[in-house]
């Protein structure tokens, strides 16, 4: 099979070379101006072949691509995004059409012909001036769009946000809850262990006491509330990526991170606005992280209201509750230290391969 | 050793050409070079006229030729990764019979897809790109086309292509060693590069990748170094800086970026040696790998990007100029007219050369940087459209009104022109902080860089190789199949890298093994399959140029005008065979611009440089 496979290929090669030999001599017996001549005519109507049918081709693209292209926007801020992002591709779209129109159709009309001479036209700098100042002036506009929408997406986070945790690791996410205190605990990457605190959760500070954990990296957020991630990393860059709400930050060892958004599409209107029962926002990890960065899946699940998300928030146990039983932690860490166990790294082993 | 050789023919004549525009010296010299015209001399030992050559033409070949093969490398490991992409859930029998147990039962692990996909990108943006780029045109044109006998030093230059060859040595021996080779991607960030325990390929795979490209920074800053100094000392009479051809003023250019560049990418690469091998912490801190909390604190991954992507982008511009000059010099040619704007070409490459090196952090603006310090960013990187923009408008008009010779040659040029427009479009998008967020690290960016940096530095590169080809071997590649090559991939290009545009924006992430478990970018399945199909066919159809390559030095139709183009540089000016030297008699002497294109009174369509001006006529 391969052998076939190669002997065509092989035949292939010969053929075309052969043909590519074989005008070659015929050019010598026919004179190689008209040749020339020749092969000028079809490379500068092909030129423009191109042009036309590329263009149909374009448009068969955008036809047959435009619904799998932007996913709906799920954040206030992705919508504000899907503007700009739809305003610079009419802008580039013009300039790409007009400027590649301008390529192909001079290169056709102009092609060489006898009678023909070329005009001897080295500069003008008026016209330097014009195509300096307008493209300046067009980029300035954007710089200026652009940057009205990068200060406000990385403004401060409202008071009133959520406040959720996100920490990258090899190779899936980590997401943690204050608790009913509304605030994360301090944590300590000394402290880590993978068989019963994976975050390192210093509990030293009570706030950590009633945070909770989710290893499974279900992020559970309020439609119409603004939710601030904290967003770290225990070992390599990772980064979070949320492509329904247009967002994505660096997960950095020994650096904190955060980017906050507000949803506008809970789960549940999502799943009838695309007509899909199993639809499920993601996250992604959108920088490269090792062997299992493709498999690094998280989950967002957007809450009609807050009243839903209170009511899963009570279903789940704190970190401290799962792993030492809800009796109060000794007065130091120590005690937590003790229960360090080398065999840890369970969740690892599973997701390697 | 034998010094009278290697110090003989291109330093004794080299006092011959060193006229850096003064008119009086230039006379004494001519006694002197004189005496090496005839060849009297000894013939160079074979060592040293085909392997240690010192002469600037052959050094162009060395490179030339080994970066086909490093390109052939790059490429077929795109293939193989393509496989991957396009069909998941297949197994290919030859990918075990290539690569052995990385892919077990015809299926490329993971690991492995990582290393290609690393391989792929250092291959060809530094080995092909970087190295077969200015490495073959700086070196066969800066002095041919500035009437010089040889570079500044051409015992440098033999140096630069040879720690070249020992990079890529190392870098090809990396590819056999038991974990592998590195798999941290061409760009290689800490911590996933600096520790072992994180991915395989940073074992010793990623010892070697940081030698050989420190190796490889030693070569590009000889070659850089070199093409300055020829640059500014070495012109002939009359060439002043303003009558230089522009793809010497590319030249120049890309050879300043890599000077002032690269030495940071090597300090970068010395703080990941010393953070790998010797404990220290710069890029590392607070990590928890493999069961343990490291000893580290207090260093900033971060800080690794400040530095890589201070080359990485002036990187960028550094497989740019050489093509945006070739096209310049084969597009006024073959249109029969002077190049639009000259001097407009220059100052926007000065202006492109200034910007690259302040646009870096738009690599980074998701990297929780300052939101103000990214603003600076996002101004700066945006305003380098303007040059670029200038040159696009500019090669446009000198089409307008030519007469335009469709030449394979030209054919180059002008994909090159359309998929410089394309692929610069799409920086406007990325280079805008606010729409960054969105599409960093997708499908969008690899359409992009692919198509303005990839393709049309590609295109830039074949144009240079099908037009000078009659120089470096006094034969021509063969047409018909010159003009196939350029539709394949021209054709090829578009239909594989226009989608990934589609896929960008549905927020597909780069550098993702397997997609089927993602309902967000599982749609595009069958698009992936489809590119795939496309990359093998072009692939193929890289492979004619090969075979035309290599069969025309030998076969190919033999060039009986000493200037086969009616072109008006002075590489055209010497013999058909080429010589040590160059020139047999007196180097010509620089009267024009290069792009005088114009009626020359006797009939001809163009003047050469060396034609001295008639009378009354003004020299533009």
């Amino acid at each position: 099979m391969s052998f076939t496979i190669f002997a065509l290929v092989a035949l292939f090669f010969v053929i075309v070379y052969q043909i590519g030999k074989a005008s070659e001599y015929a050019g010598i017996l026919r004179g190689e101006e008209k040749v020339k001549a020749q092969s000028n005519r079809l490379m500068a109507a092909l030129l423009l072949l191109f042009f036309i049918v590329g263009c149909w081709g374009l448009w068969e693209c955008h036809y047959a691509l435009l619904d799998k292209m932007l996913p709906k926007s799920a954040s206030v801020q992705g919508e504000a995004y899907d503007e700009m992002l739809n305003a610079t591709i009419i802008i580039t779209g013009i300039v790409f059409i007009a400027t590649q129109a301008l390529l192909f159709w001079f290169a056709f009309r102009y092609q060489a012909r006898e009678d023909r001479k070329a005009y001897f036209y080295p500069h003008n700098n008026k016209l330097e001036l014009l195509w300096t100042t307008i493209p300046a002036i067009i980029m300035a506009i954007m710089v200026a769009v652009g940057l009205k929408h990068w200060f406000s997406v990385t403004s401060t986070a409202p008071a009133n946000s959520q406040v959720v945790e996100i920490v990258g690791k090899q190779f899936n996410w980590l997401i943690r809850y204050p608790g009913a205190d509304g605030e994360l605990g301090k944590r300590n990457f000394r402290l880590i262990n993978d068989a019963n605190n994976v975050l390192g959760l210093d509990y030293k500070d009570k706030h950590n006491l009633d945070d909770i954990v989710n290893q499974s990296g279900e992020l559970h957020l309020v439609k119409g509330r603004p939710v601030k991630l904290i967003i770290g990393s225990r070992d390599v860059i990772h980064d979070v990526g949320l492509p329904q709400f247009r967002y994505k930050m660096d997960a950095v060892p020994g650096i904190t991170t955060s980017i906050w958004f507000t949803p506008s599409v809970s789960t549940e209107e999502m799943k009838k606005i695309t007509k899909n029962p199993n639809f499920v926002y993601e996250i992604s990890c959108d920088q490269l992280c090792g062997s299992g960065h493709y498999s690094m899946r998280g989950t967002v699940i957007v809450h009609d209201t807050q009243a839903e998300l209170n009511q899963w928030m009570k279903s789940q146990k704190s970190d401290y509750a799962i792993n030492f039983g809800s009796t109060a932690p000794a007065a130091s860490s120590s005690g937590v230290d003790e229960k360090k166990t080398t065999s840890g790294d369970s969740s690892k082993k599973v997701s390697m391969r | 050793m034998s010094e009278q050789i290697t110090i003989d023919g291109p330093n004794a004549v080299q006092g011959g050409g060193q006229v850096h525009g003064d008119d009086h010296q230039i006379h004494n010299d001519f006694d002197r070079h004189g005496a090496h015209d005839g060849h009297a001399h000894k013939e160079p030992h074979f060592i040293f006229k085909y392997i240690f050559s010192q002469d600037h033409k052959y050094i162009a070949k060395q490179f030339l030729i080994t970066g086909i093969i490093w390109a052939i490398i790059g490429a077929l490991f795109s293939v193989f990764f393509r496989l991957q992409l396009g069909w998941p859930d297949k197994t290919f029998p030859i990918l075990e019979t290539f690569l052995g147990h990385w892919a077990k039962g015809g299926k490329l692990s993971a690991e492995f897809y990582y290393s290609l996909v690393t391989m792929h990108g250092t291959i060809l943006i530094f080995f092909v790109l970087t190295a077969g780029l200015s490495g073959t045109f700086s070196n066969l044109l800066i002095p041919l086309q500035l009437g010089a006998r040889d570079m500044a030093s051409p015992f440098m230059n033999m140096l630069s292509y040879w720690f070249f060859f020992t990079a890529g040595v190392i870098m090809f021996t990396s590819l056999f060693v038991q974990t592998g080779p590195a798999s941290g991607g061409w760009t290689a960030y800490p911590p996933l590069s600096a520790l072992k325990e994180a991915t395989q390929g940073s074992g010793v795979g990623m010892d070697l990748w940081l030698v050989s490209m420190s190796l490889f920074v030693v070569s590009s800053l000889l070659g850089g170094l070199n093409y300055v100094s020829t640059v500014l000392n070495m012109r002939t009479k009359g060439m002043s800086m303003t009558r230089m051809p522009l793809t010497v003023w590319a030249f120049f250019f890309t050879a300043i970026l890599g000077i002032l560049s690269f030495p940071v990418l090597f300090s970068g690469f010395v703080l990941l040696i010393f953070d790998r091998s010797f404990g220290t912490s710069f890029y590392l801190s607070e990590i928890f790998i493999n069961g343990r909390a490291l000893s580290h604190v207090g260093g900033s991954a971060i800080l690794y990007q400040h530095l890589f992507w201070f080359l990485g982008h002036p990187e960028v511009y550094i497989i740019m100029l050489p093509g945006m000059g070739i096209t310049s010099e084969i597009l006024s040619t073959n249109a029969r007219k002077p190049i639009f704007g000259y001097f407009a070409m220059v100052i926007s490459l000065v202006g492109i050369t200034t910007l690259a090196f302040l646009v870096w952090a738009h690599h980074m603006f998701v990297t929780g940087m300052s939101p103000f310090l990214g603003s600076i960013f996002v101004l700066l990187t945006l305003l380098i459209a303007v040059p670029s923009a200038v040159k696009v408008f500019n090669w446009l008009t000198t089409l307008w009104r030519g007469n335009i010779r469709f030449n394979v040659p030209m054919m180059f040029a002008i994909g090159f022109v359309s998929m410089f427009i394309s692929g610069g479009l799409t920086g406007i998008f990325l280079g805008n902080s606010a729409l960054d967020i969105h599409l960093h690290d997708t499908y969008f960016v690899i359409a992009h860089f692919h198509i303005v940096m990839g393709v049309s530095a590609f295109f830039g590169m074949f144009a240079g190789l099908y037009y000078w080809f009659p120089k470096f071997y006094g034969r021509f590649m063969n047409n018909t199949l010159g003009y196939i090559h350029f539709w394949i991939t021209f054709i090829g290009a578009y239909l594989i890298f226009w989608p990934m545009h589609y896929e960008g924006i549905a927020g597909m992430p780069r550098r993702y093994y397997d997609f089927s478990a993602w309902q967000s970018f599982k749609q595009f399945q069958s698009l992936n399959e489809f590119i795939s199909i496309v990359v093998i066919v072009v692939f193929f159809g890289q492979l004619l140029f090969v075979v035309n390559f290599f069969t025309s030095i030998w076969k190919g139709k033999k060039m009986t005008d000493p200037n086969p183009w009616q072109s008006n540089t002075l590489e055209w000016t010497t013999p058909i065979k080429t010589i040590h030297g160059n020139w047999p008699g007196e180097i010509p002497t620089v009267y024009r611009w290069p792009y005088d294109y114009k009626d020359d009174g006797n009939g001809k369509d163009y003047v050469p440089q060396n034609v001295p001006l008639r009378p009354g006529e003004e020299s533009y």
